[in-house]
């Protein structure tokens, strides 16, 4: 496992504007474009400076209102890509722009072709060692498989997923070996998966505590969480380094 | 293909032993020799039963395989047992049996022409060189170019090298040492049972769904064709859980089960010897892993100091041919050269004794019990286990109720003085005594097994620690229910060899003495006939000891001759008054035996978990 979480490119897409009132949600509140968007370039701006990763953006597609969340639009593990079918009709062509993307970085392109596939990359775990699949409403059994053809060195397992939009919205990697993951549905994951959890139901206050040997930095989130996006969903990370 | 020939009756571990000779293989543990049956299912060649049994009507033909895929090779002393792993992989690779990505079977491929080829030469290797291996199912011009690419890149790594990157890379994909078996679920969907290292995996198309790590798991169980496992509540659940597997018929369901008791015990549990402090009898089935842990073969592997054997590494071209997905280096075809038929006569006892001092089993691995995991034979109905149970309470009543008849001893003649000053002692390592009586008619120390079964009903005699007593027991009985039977081990009795089963903690740190008495008694007297053992333990605050007896009852040319043997195991922190235990053990012998003499008494004293001998 080690490398794992080493990346050196950021795939992102630029804040449409139609996201504002158009955006897939699941709560009411209104969102401030302007406030977004300055959430967005801080965002970019850490990926560039902080982490000095190499960001490719990607421009809006004003027709394609989540096209800032790119995160789902594909799975990368390797040198491999799978271009995923997005379970949301809306936002099926989103995937265009991230295959082109991603080709011209040299990847090897999987197409999720089959009709009766779905599947979001939010709800994609990859923990170095194996994947996670969420089972929710964007995501089906028949994504999980053909995610499973693609990366056939990993053993892949399923996770229901009930009261959450993606398996991303309620935990994620916290390092090399380590999930963390809100304390309601650790349950039902920890009883299932061989995993190590950090559970609290606030994640900051948690991550601060437990994680000490990593560097943090905060940034803000709040206003695209009103359209159900989180922070792992405005990239695509890469590892372009051959470990061979 | 190699030809090996065995006696007719030999034991499966026999044939393996031969095999791994030839193959200059010390870390045999891993492996075994498969073989299809009837139904065309891959067994695994028991090693403790005859082969003839185990094989019926289906072909002498034996494959050479990996058994237990071991989690990290690194670990692994000698470079030929990685090669054989290696070989066994690119098997499982090319089979599809062990699925990868592309670029893992270029790299996979890459380290095999680096094993094999040695280093990269444009001269010598055009493109056309690599068609006659197959690193992958479905092997494209796109994989072989990669698989030429990497092979370049490997230049100055040795074969050894190469093994070891190969390994390194195989040991993490999902389905390594994964073994699968078709089963439906609860509510009869398709779904494969993995059995690995780490526990046991439940998957639906190709997507893991479950997964029970052994810790988690209680008891696994099976009856008719279905298999049970119990699991370990959560931290939120107050009760445990049995989930429920259908699979295809009984004998598959059973297959399932022997192969979760097998790789448990290998994997999980340090020694196959657990110290017993339950109840005495054990009703299960008679299935137990019969062979070391990796613990202990990884103890006996660090002990291994040769010089690195030379070997020949085959060309490839077999490895694509072979189809039985077992280590291609041979496809061993074993067949029996003709049979040394019955011993009724004393004159061929001596060509057999010298045919079977070509092999030893270890009759310590043998038996296993498990402290995690309680392993259930759920195919007794619970009328067979009370009857079962109840036989057994009646011939051990009736043993311990015989009242011994005041004699005068034969021993008494024969010592030149008391038992405890005919003690020869050595300082150090094991003590031997042999009192050395004998009572006619002299007793012809033959392994017991190739003595035909059906003239008599035979028993054997060996030493045993307390749990492996109770399922002789149980096994003798059966012996004595159906009157024919087989010895379940060879002993050699000739040579006082030191016994390596003892009630030891292999997991203790303090040092523990151990000593061990066996007291044997010859006589001609009209016992018991069949088998009857007890076991007997008592324990003080410093001591444990534990008894067993063992009584045999051959029959030899007419002439009828029983033998008995207590087997002593004190276990204790302190230092043991051995000369009192064993006067104390004589004199109970004597007690119990008033009709017999004493014709032989060991000491060993073992202080730490003896290695074995290979």
């Amino acid at each position: 496992m080690s490398g794992f979480g080493c990346f050196t490119h950021a795939v992102v897409r630029a804040v449409p504007q139609s996201l504002a009132r158009d955006a897939l949600r699941s709560g009411g509140l209104e969102v401030d474009l302007l406030k977004v968007q300055e959430e967005y370039e801080e965002y970019v701006s850490v990926l560039k400076h902080r982490l000095g990763l190499e960001v490719l953006e990607l421009p809006a597609d004003e027709a394609l209102p989540d096209c800032v969340f790119v995160e789902d639009a594909a799975v990368v593990c390797g040198d491999t890509a799978l271009v995923s079918r997005p379970g949301a009709q809306s936002r099926r062509r989103e995937t265009e722009a991230v295959k082109a993307a991603l080709t011209e970085l040299g990847l090897n392109i999987v197409e999720m072709t089959d009709e009766s596939a779905t599947l979001d990359g939010g709800d994609v775990l990859f923990t170095g060692r194996e994947f996670f699949v969420g089972l929710s409403k964007r995501t089906n059994q028949r994504g999980a498989e053909i995610l499973a053809d693609a990366f056939k060195d990993y053993a892949v397992s399923t996770v229901p997923v009930q009261d959450a939009l993606h398996l991303k919205s309620f935990c994620s990697m916290a390092g090399p070996g380590l999930i963390a993951i809100g304390s309601s549905e650790a349950a039902n994951f920890s009883a299932k998966f061989d995993v190590r959890l950090i559970c609290d139901v606030c994640i900051y206050i948690c991550v601060f505590e437990k994680l000490k040997d990593h560097m943090l930095i905060p940034v803000t989130n709040q206003e695209k969480a009103k359209v159900d996006g989180g922070l792992t969903c405005c990239s695509v990370l890469i590892n372009m380094k051959k470990n061979i | 293909k190699s030809y090996f020939s065995v006696i007719k009756r030999a034991k499966g571990q026999y044939l393996f032993f031969q095999v791994c000779d030839h193959l200059n293989l010390l870390e045999k543990d891993y492996f075994g020799l498969s073989f299809k049956d009837n139904t065309e299912q891959s067994c695994w060649l028991d090693p403790t039963k005859d082969i003839k049994r185990q094989i019926r009507n289906s072909q002498w033909q034996f494959v050479f395989s990996v058994k237990f895929y071991p989690p990290d090779p690194s670990q692994l002393t000698e470079d030929i047992t990685r090669y054989l792993l290696c070989l066994q992989l690119r098997q499982d690779i090319a089979s599809g049996r062990l699925p990868c990505s592309f670029v893992t079977h270029a790299l996979l491929g890459s380290y095999t022409l680096q094993a094999e080829l040695g280093d990269h030469d444009p001269e010598e290797h055009r493109l056309d060189y690599i068609s006659d291996f197959q690193f992958a199912p479905n092997q494209t011009k796109e994989l072989e170019e990669k698989v030429v690419e990497l092979h370049k890149s490997h230049r100055g790594m040795t074969p050894a090298q190469a093994d070891t990157q190969f390994l390194e890379n195989a040991k993490k994909l999902s389905m390594y040492g994964v073994d699968l078996h078709h089963a439906k679920d609860s509510e009869g969907v398709d779904i494969m049972l993995g059995v690995c290292a780490n526990g046991l995996l439940i998957y639906k198309d190709r997507l893991r769904i479950n997964r029970f790590a052994w810790p988690k798991i209680l008891k696994i169980s099976y009856k008719r064709s279905n298999f049970y496992i119990k699991i370990r509540p959560g931290e939120a659940e107050q009760f445990e859980s049995t989930v429920g597997f259908k699979l295809p018929n009984h004998r598959a369901a059973k297959r399932v089960w022997k192969v979760c008791v097998e790789h448990h015990t290998f994997f999980r549990l340090v020694s196959t010897e657990q110290p017993t402090k339950t109840k005495f009898l054990t009703l299960g089935s008679k299935f137990r892993y019969s062979g070391r842990t990796q613990a202990q073969t990884r103890q006996a592997s660090s002990l291994i100091d040769r010089p690195t054997p030379y070997f020949q590494r085959t060309s490839s071209k077999r490895i694509s041919r072979s189809l039985d997905g077992g280590i291609a280096l041979h496809l061993l075809c074993l067949c029996v050269t003709g049979t040394l038929g019955l011993v009724s006569n004393g004159s061929m006892s001596s060509a057999l004794l010298n045919e079977t001092s070509l092999y030893e089993i270890p009759g310590e691995n043998i038996y296993v019990r498990h402290s995690n995991l309680m392993l259930e034979d759920l195919d007794k109905t619970q009328e067979d286990v009370l009857k079962h149970q109840a036989s057994i309470s009646e011939l051990k009543r009736s043993f311990m109720e015989a009242t011994p008849e005041p004699r005068p001893s034969q021993w008494d003649k024969r010592l030149t003085g008391s038992p405890a000053t005919s003690l020869r002692l050595q300082a150090h390592g094991v003590r031997v005594l042999v009192l050395g009586i004998r009572t006619p008619p002299q007793t012809l120390r033959m392994p017991l097994s190739l003595c035909s079964a059906e003239n008599f009903k035979c028993g054997c005699v060996l030493s045993l620690s307390c749990s492996l007593a109770r399922y002789f027991f149980k096994r003798a009985l059966k012996c004595s229910e159906t009157k024919s039977c087989q010895a379940a081990h060879n002993f050699d009795m000739a040579s006082p060899t030191l016994t390596k089963t003892v009630g030891i903690n292999a997991e203790s740190r303090s040092c523990v003495a151990v000593r061990v008495l066996r007291v044997f008694l010859d006589g001609n007297g009209d016992g018991e006939p069949g088998v009857l053992m007890t076991a007997q333990t008592i324990t003080s605050e410093s001591l444990c000891t534990t008894t067993t007896t063992h009584i045999t009852k051959t029959l030899k040319g007419g002439l009828s001759e029983t033998r008995i043997e207590k087997r002593i195991v004190i276990t204790g922190d302190s230092d043991i008054d051995h000369d009192q235990a064993l006067a104390q053990a004589i004199k109970e012998a004597k007690e119990q035996h008033p009709d017999m003499s004493v014709t032989r008494v060991v000491v060993h004293k073992e202080t730490e978990l003896a290695e074995d001998e290979d």
